[in-house]
């Protein structure tokens, strides 16, 4: 018999790890990954792929060389990172665009502060928004869903290669909601995904799948994507009750863009969300605000990205002034 | 049934492995030399009252608690008294304990060794207090805090129900599962008296589900008892700390930072009430209690009545030796018991049960960085954040701590068994909790 | 374009005016007339901030000094530990005092407790803090006095003079322990000792702080005193007191004889920085005469100079 162990309680420890959390999300963003393959054909799989391995690459490097410390690439972080960002850039974004975001993500947003679970911000979004600064006009210009079988000619000519959400923001320039809404797509298509687009914004379908998946499993809690679309719903419902020429209605917001996705995939990341439930309910909701004012006043015509980033920034703070409950009013002895 | 009650905040689930349900409780046979430490209880320890060379009896008083909160300890065996030396104790720190080489098994006289059920109550209210703590009654549910200290509502207050926690809700234990199949008579008539020693008309026996033949069993006795009801539970875990049973059954949330009382309600283990019964209506102390021995590879893992004071290696190779794959040895439940180093220390008062764990579960998971995913913020009990409670341990900021509550926790361990990154947050909680305590204290003298 | 431009110059000069001007009357207005012999004495001190004079920070310590200068004419009991004398002196001239001399200490770890003398009983599986384990268990070798081998000790030392053992599990302290005391605070078992570092470091000292009878304490280390009184008896300078089965050694009292060294019959007792022993007595235990040559001989490593811990040989050579 070897020597007995001394340790304090518990003895035992659950099933939950790292590594389950992080696969089990990976596996939530199989059904969109698929559709964006579906829908954008090998070029999707190309930005999957090389998006993920960049990220695996650049972890083990930093890893491996800088850091000098054990290497945890295959505990699914970087990976979901990797997905991530593909999901969040167009189809035929150039190579090495995706790597660079790719270092970005990792080297400067995740590693440069330590690695999981220390980064204040989500990596895959940071990579998404250096990209976009940076290289504008690549990152905005979406190809049209070309199917992988057949052709599809859904997808009226007027809108070009932009996405409902750009087509929108600059059609109002000159021309009302109802106008433009009848040159663009139904909802419908909106919802399984016949629109251009970043990869994974697509398809809403899909998406939902996943995050139904997710909350089946208990990776994420609903507070934040429920606090987000919600707020989102009623913010720009009520702008559209006022006045129906100048804003779309609720549902367009919520099957269009990144909503979804950052919802579900990207706001819920728990490194960089607030831990108390109330902490993420107002975080959901300053996202949720933050993402119409931007689409409908800012510069960009998407505001997800941005939003989520800014409300990163406010966990800290949000985890100070909304504590969980305590068990019992607290009764401090003076 | 209806949807079942239990606490709302927090809590987890962990595998039950009751492996030693089915099994009767068993008398273990007597040790040959008995290690009785003076101070098996929450608070100050005894005082000695005999002597080496001195032969005693069963039930004989062996130590005095003399400071409030501190309780008897009578000799569970007879015999002479070898010395009275520093003995382990669970931790591996030497106490003073007294050393007895047990010859035959007498007994002093005035206590009732037979099994037959006395359901009268002679004793007055106060006789009853009186009793209880002459006889080193304490708390059996683990924490060991004097019974009779809690019969005592202090000025002010009044107690208007009393809770008889069944719960047994860490994983691998029977001790408490089993007294209420075999016992249920004995507990109820403790029950009745400890409600009388409180002065209430109302007591509530909580059960979880996953003990459908106590919750029968005791059910059906209880309807011959007056203002007793059984009150099954849904199956969560730390359901046997006193203020989530109480939010469990009556809905009332004790205060952060106060006692029970402070709600009107007491709670004593069903273990405490038997022990109850028998001194207040056999005489007899607190000599021996229900023992659980269990593990995945232990060969007959089993329930016995253990005379306080035999070492645990007799328990062990009663239940079929120390298994070759063991890797740690457990005086308690998974969840919150202590690691034992050595199979010298003997069963006091306190001990629920021995578990032995497989040197494939004995090692704790790697621990690596918090991914802030606020798990341990969920399944806490108390309302606290575990994760920020840790790091404020880690980085010695103590007043921190204390502003977050660290002293409410009532260390479960449910944030470190759920933790998907192994850390050790209940270590640097209890941490925290020591070293805020000592500066409270230390605030107190001033 | 330039319009903007001398604007901006325009209005960002202004701000810094306007914010310069206000500075300068907050200052003013805020300005604590402050003894200049503070700043002087400040200068003086080595800047740790260590905590090792009993204040939170230099500056406080400085402040401590002048005070008790202009109030009582002296700066007893005030002392620098990590600059020793020649920092005291120092001091002492800024306020027009004089200080006596001080022998500098060091801190000593009285805890022989190695693997090898105390062997592992039980294994510790936890977060490697002192603290914790002590509230947890005895030890892993059983002794519930002993060191515990996780280095709260070393973390808190500023001064980068205290290291692990990896092969003993014990700490030992290097000539750069500046005797502040910081690990003397941080050991949950009191092991560690500020003594005095002695003529050219020779000191000597009991390497143990178990309290139980003889037989507990032998059983779970070779190395333990058991206050079995034969030290006490051989000290010529009443040096040396037995309380609770274990002797201590008062380093006021201690000449250096030497004499206690050979007759502990567990060689619990320490010398450190002594030239080897021409003729050695017998000894009942053989082990004791394997470890005695070795002392000197890793002394003399230490001596020369920063050999990491890492490179020290087991036995009873942490200082
Ligand atoms: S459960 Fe573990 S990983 Fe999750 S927040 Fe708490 S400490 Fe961090
Ligand atoms: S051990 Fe303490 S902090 Fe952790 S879950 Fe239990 S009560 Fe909460
Ligand atoms: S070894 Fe101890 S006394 Fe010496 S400098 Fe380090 S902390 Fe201070
Ligand atoms: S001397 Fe004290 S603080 Fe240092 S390692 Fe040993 S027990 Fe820990």
């Amino acid at each position: 018999m070897s020597m007995l162990t001394v340790s304090g309680s518990p003895h035992v420890h659950g099933d939950s790890s790292v590594k389950k959390i992080m696969y089990t999300v990976v596996i939530a963003m199989v059904p969109a990954m698929l559709v964006s393959v579906y829908f954008f054909g090998l070029d999707a799989l190309r930005v999957l792929v090389i998006s993920s391995l960049s990220c695996l690459f650049f972890e083990w490097l930093i890893q491996k060389y800088l850091i000098k410390g054990p290497v945890t690439i295959f505990d699914g972080s970087a990976l979901i990172t990797g997905i991530l960002l593909a999901f969040n850039v167009p189809s035929n974004l150039p190579t090495w665009i995706i790597i660079v975001g790719a270092f970005v993500a990792i080297g400067m947003a995740k590693m440069s502060f330590g690695g999981l679970g220390k980064n204040p911000f989500n990596p895959a979004l940071v990579g998404r928004i250096f990209l976009l600064i940076s290289f504008p006009v690549q990152m905005t210009s979406w190809p049209e869903p070309k199917m992988l079988f057949g052709s599809m000619a859904s997808q009226p000519d007027a809108m070009g290669g932009a996405t409902p959400l750009g087509f929108l923001k600059e059609g109002l320039k000159n021309s009302t909601v109802p106008e433009l809404m009848s040159k663009m797509p139904d909802l419908m298509m909106d919802f399984i995904g016949f629109i251009g687009g970043s990869l994974g914004e697509v398809s809403v379908v899909a998406l939902l799948l996943g995050a139904i998946y997710m909350l089946i499993k208990k990776v994420i809690t609903w507070q934040i994507p429920f606090a987000y679309i919600g707020s989102v719903v009623v913010f720009t419902g009520i702008l559209w009750l006022i006045d129906p020429d100048m804003y779309v209605d609720p549902l367009f917001h919520l099957l269009t863009g990144g909503l979804i996705l950052g919802a579900f995939f990207m706001a819920t990341d728990m490194v960089s969300s607030p831990i108390s439930p109330w902490g993420q309910i107002v975080f959901g909701i300053g996202c949720g605000v933050i993402t119409i004012l931007i689409r409908i006043w800012g510069a960009y015509p998407e505001g997800v990205s941005f939003a989520i980033l800014i409300m990163n920034a406010f966990t800290p703070l949000l985890n100070r002034w909304l504590k969980p409950k305590l068990f019992g009013e607290t009764i401090k002895a003076a | 049934m209806g949807i079942l009650k239990t606490f709302s905040l927090g809590g987890v689930h962990p595998p039950e492995n009751k492996l030693s349900a089915d099994q009767a409780i068993e008398v273990l046979p007597l040790p040959k030399q008995a290690f009785i430490p003076l101070n098996q209880n929450l608070g100050a320890p005894g005082v000695a009252q005999v002597q080496k060379g001195d032969v005693i009896k069963v039930g004989q008083l062996l130590a005095k608690g003399e400071a409030f909160i501190s309780s008897n300890v009578h000799s569970p065996v007879s015999g002479k008294v070898l010395k009275i030396d520093n003995v382990m104790d669970p931790s591996g720190y030497r106490r003073p304990a007294v050393v007895v080489n047990v010859d035959g098994d007498e007994w002093v006289d005035g206590i009732d060794r037979t099994d037959t059920l006395v359901k009268e109550i002679k004793l007055s209210q106060k006789e009853i207090v009186e009793k209880i703590h002459q006889l080193g009654i304490v708390g059996l549910g683990g924490a060991t805090f004097p019974s009779h200290v809690k019969l005592m509502v202090p000025e002010g207050k009044t107690a208007d129900v009393l809770i008889i926690n069944g719960v047994e809700c860490e994983p691998y234990l029977t001790a408490d599962h089993r007294l209420m199949i075999e016992k249920g008579d004995e507990i109820l008539v403790g029950t009745t008296i400890l409600m009388k020693g409180l002065g209430v008309e109302r007591a509530i026996i909580g059960i979880e589900n996953n003990k459908p033949d106590a919750i029968k069993n005791m059910t059906e006795l209880a309807g011959k008892f007056k203002g007793i009801e059984v009150c099954p539970l849904k199956v969560k875990y730390p359901q046997g700390g006193e203020k989530q049973l109480i939010k469990a059954t009556i809905r009332r949330e004790v205060p952060s930072g106060k006692l029970p009382i402070e709600v009107g309600a007491v709670v004593n283990n069903v273990g405490t009430a038997f022990a109850v019964y028998q001194a207040v209506q056999k005489n007899k102390p607190l000599i021996e209690r229900v023992v659980t021995i269990t593990g995945k590879s232990v060969a007959k893992p089993g329930n016995f009545m253990v005379r306080i004071g035999t070492p645990i290696r007799e328990l062990i190779e009663k239940a079929g030796g120390l298994p070759e794959d063991s890797g740690k040895m457990i005086g308690g439940g998974p969840m919150m018991g202590k690691a034992l180093l050595s199979m010298d220390t003997p069963v006091v008062k306190g001990s629920s049960g021995i578990l032995i764990l497989r040197e494939s579960e004995s090692k704790r998971v790697d621990v690596k960085n918090c991914i802030r995913c606020a798990r341990c913020v969920s399944v806490c009990p108390m309302g606290l954040e575990a994760v920020l409670l840790a790091q404020l341990a880690e980085m010695e900021m103590w007043e921190e701590s204390e502003q977050e509550n660290v002293m409410d926790c009532i260390e479960c361990g449910s944030c470190h068994y759920t933790c998907p990154s192994g850390r050790p947050l209940l270590d640097y909680i209890r941490l925290g909790k020591s070293k805020v305590g000592q500066i409270i204290r230390n605030r107190g003298k001033k | 374009m330039n319009d903007v431009m001398i604007f901006s110059v325009i209005s960002l000069g202004a701000i810094g005016i306007a914010a310069a001007v206000i500075l300068y009357f907050v200052a003013q207005k805020f300005k604590v007339i402050e003894d200049p012999k503070i700043d002087e004495v400040e200068e003086a001190l080595p800047a740790a901030n260590c905590g090792g004079c009993g204040f939170p920070g230099c500056r406080n310590f400085a402040e401590a000094t002048v005070k008790s200068a202009n109030e009582s004419k002296h700066i007893e009991g005030l002392n620098c530990p990590v600059g020793g004398n020649d920092v005291m002196t120092t001091v002492a001239a800024i306020l027009g005092l004089e200080v006596e001399e001080s022998k500098p200490l060091i801190a000593v770890i009285r805890c022989n407790g190695s693997r090898e003398n105390s062997p592992q009983k039980v294994e510790y599986d936890g977060p490697a803090t002192c603290a914790f384990a002590h509230n947890l268990y005895s030890g892993e070798g059983g002794c519930q006095y002993g060191c515990l081998g996780l280095g709260d000790c070393v973390a808190a030392c500023q001064f980068d003079a205290i290291h692990m053992d990896p092969v003993t599990g014990l700490p030992v302290v290097n000539d750069k322990c500046v005797a502040c005391g910081a690990c003397v605070k941080a050991c949950p078992r009191d092991i560690i000792e500020l003594r005095f570092k002695g003529p050219k470091d020779k000191r000597i000292f009991v390497s143990c702080v178990n309290k139980e009878r003889g037989g507990p304490a032998k059983k779970n280390c070779a190395v333990a005193c058991i206050g079995c009184g034969l030290c006490e008896k051989e000290c010529k300078f009443d040096a040396i007191t037995i309380i609770n089965n274990l002797a201590y050694i008062d380093y006021e009292k201690c000449k250096l004889c030497r004499k206690c060294v050979p007759v502990c019959p567990t060689n619990a007792i320490h010398e450190l920085h002594f030239p080897p022993k021409k003729e050695k007595p017998v000894k009942p235990e053989a082990a004791v005469k394997e470890e005695k040559p070795e002392l000197p001989a890793s002394k003399e490593e230490t001596d020369k100079g920063g050999v990491p811990p890492e490179d020290a040989k087991p036995g009873n050579q942490q200082a």
